[in-house]
């Protein structure tokens, strides 16, 4: 069995991409899952032309009016508001709806089936021993959760899996989580940091997801982060430090392990460490 | 004919509310004799969808007009399925805005004048 590593942070920019790329670059039989599906740009380090692979499809209710009485039964049903009775018309706000179907199972005319609403997109790639799955949410959709759940499809579990959060709390970040061996929480040693590092530990406490942090960016900041996290015993499990070398290699677009071969072998040792923390 | 004014309080002197789906109380308003009830919107608690709800909310009281400050285009679609007219740009009072609407002061809306969600900026 393979091991579901999440790659998470509260703020934005703290260096996931950069971790997630250069851990799955160091291990062998690795997928990585860029789920961040509203700024994908975990392909931007692999240098290969995505593969369009599938569209990721809402069903959504298409109501015959011929059929429909407008009872009003689909929309006391629906908790999102998407269909609503007025006198005698059944309105549908496909935006508001996610998919959930019971609106078909309580019409009791079967009046609605249920048709694709494509929301998104799944791309892929072969790069050099890693399997490369991203997925971009179309322009002004509201929900990117469906597109991540599509993604976790291709999940294969005999490998390790390692998948690339997108910043924040909220849902996209519970659904890439939620099935995760470990989390991964990258930060900066910043007060922005460590105040989003907070509320990104209460979520994976809350998922009682075990977990750990790397600090990137080492030596820019002060050990405030080190200090938070000795105080509340979280394991830091990685500094990467604030190094030109690094700094350069990131503006071209190459994840540095493949210059320096020595953070391969790091990263290698923080992977047995998150495997014996699993029980692996 | 009854009209609904939207409004921040129950009384006819209480300012109305220039939203219209995230609006405090419906004002379902006899325009003849004045007489009105005062009825909570369930639609500042929605997560989402508070227009097309606010529609079907004035349509079940039996409102055929509706007078507020602006209508978003999904609450803008739910009135027309109701058969409600929208007189939009309204101020003042509850009182003020029905003397707006009787004096031909508002203008019907022929379409959504605001973007979605305005109501909750």
């Amino acid at each position: 069995m393979g091991m579901k590593i999440a790659i998470a942070s509260g703020k934005g920019g703290t260096g996931k991409t950069t971790v997630a790329v250069n851990l799955a670059l160091s291990l062998g039989n690795v997928q990585l899952i860029d789920c961040d599906v509203e700024n994908p740009n975990g392909h931007l380090f692999l240098g290969k032309e995505l593969e369009e692979v599938e569209p990721v499809n809402l069903t959504v209710p298409l109501i015959d009016k011929a059929k429909c009485t407008n009872c009003g039964k689909c929309a006391e049903f629906c908790r999102y508001n998407a269909l609503v009775t007025i006198k005698q018309a059944t309105l549908f706000f496909p935006e508001m709806c996610h998919g959930c179907g019971g609106c078909t199972l309580v019409c009791p005319e079967n009046a609605i089936s249920e048709v694709p609403r494509p929301i998104g997109k799944i791309y892929h790639a072969d790069v050099a021993g890693m399997d490369f799955w991203s997925g971009l949410l179309n322009i002004g959709e509201p929900m990117a959760t469906p597109v991540i759940k599509r993604l976790k499809y291709h999940v294969a579990a005999s490998r390790t899996v390692i998948l690339d959060s997108p910043p924040g709390t909220a849902c996209p970040v519970i659904e890439t989580m939620s099935d995760a061996d470990f989390v991964i929480l990258v930060t900066e040693p910043t007060p922005f940091g460590l105040h989003d590092l907070k509320l990104a530990v209460e979520v994976v406490r809350l998922l009682g997801i075990p977990f750990g942090v790397i600090v990137n960016r080492m030596g820019s900041g002060d050990d405030r982060v080190q200090r938070h996290c000795g105080e509340e015993g979280i394991e830091v499990l990685m500094e990467i430090p604030q190094d030109q070398g690094i700094a350069r290699l990131y503006s071209k677009g190459t994840p540095f392990v493949q210059e320096m071969p020595e953070w391969k072998a790091k990263f290698r040792d923080l992977h047995a460490g998150i495997m014996k923390v699993v029980g692996q | 004919m009854k009209i609904a004014i939207t409004s921040t309080g129950k009384e006819s002197d209480a300012q109305m509310d220039p939203r219209f789906g995230r609006c405090q109380y419906f004002i379902i308003l006899d325009p003849d004799t004045m007489k009105f009830t005062a009825h909570d919107n369930a639609g500042t608690m929605q997560r989402g969808g508070a227009g097309p709800m606010a529609a079907k909310a004035i349509s079940d009281l039996g409102a055929e007009i509706l007078i507020t400050g602006d209508v978003g285009p999904n609450a803008f679609d739910a009135l027309k399925a109701a058969g409600i007219k929208a007189y939009i740009g309204a101020s003042g009072t509850v009182s003020q805005a029905v003397q707006q609407w009787k004096d031909g002061k508002l203008s019907e809306a022929g379409t959504a004048s605001v973007a979605s969600h305005a109501g909750m900026r």
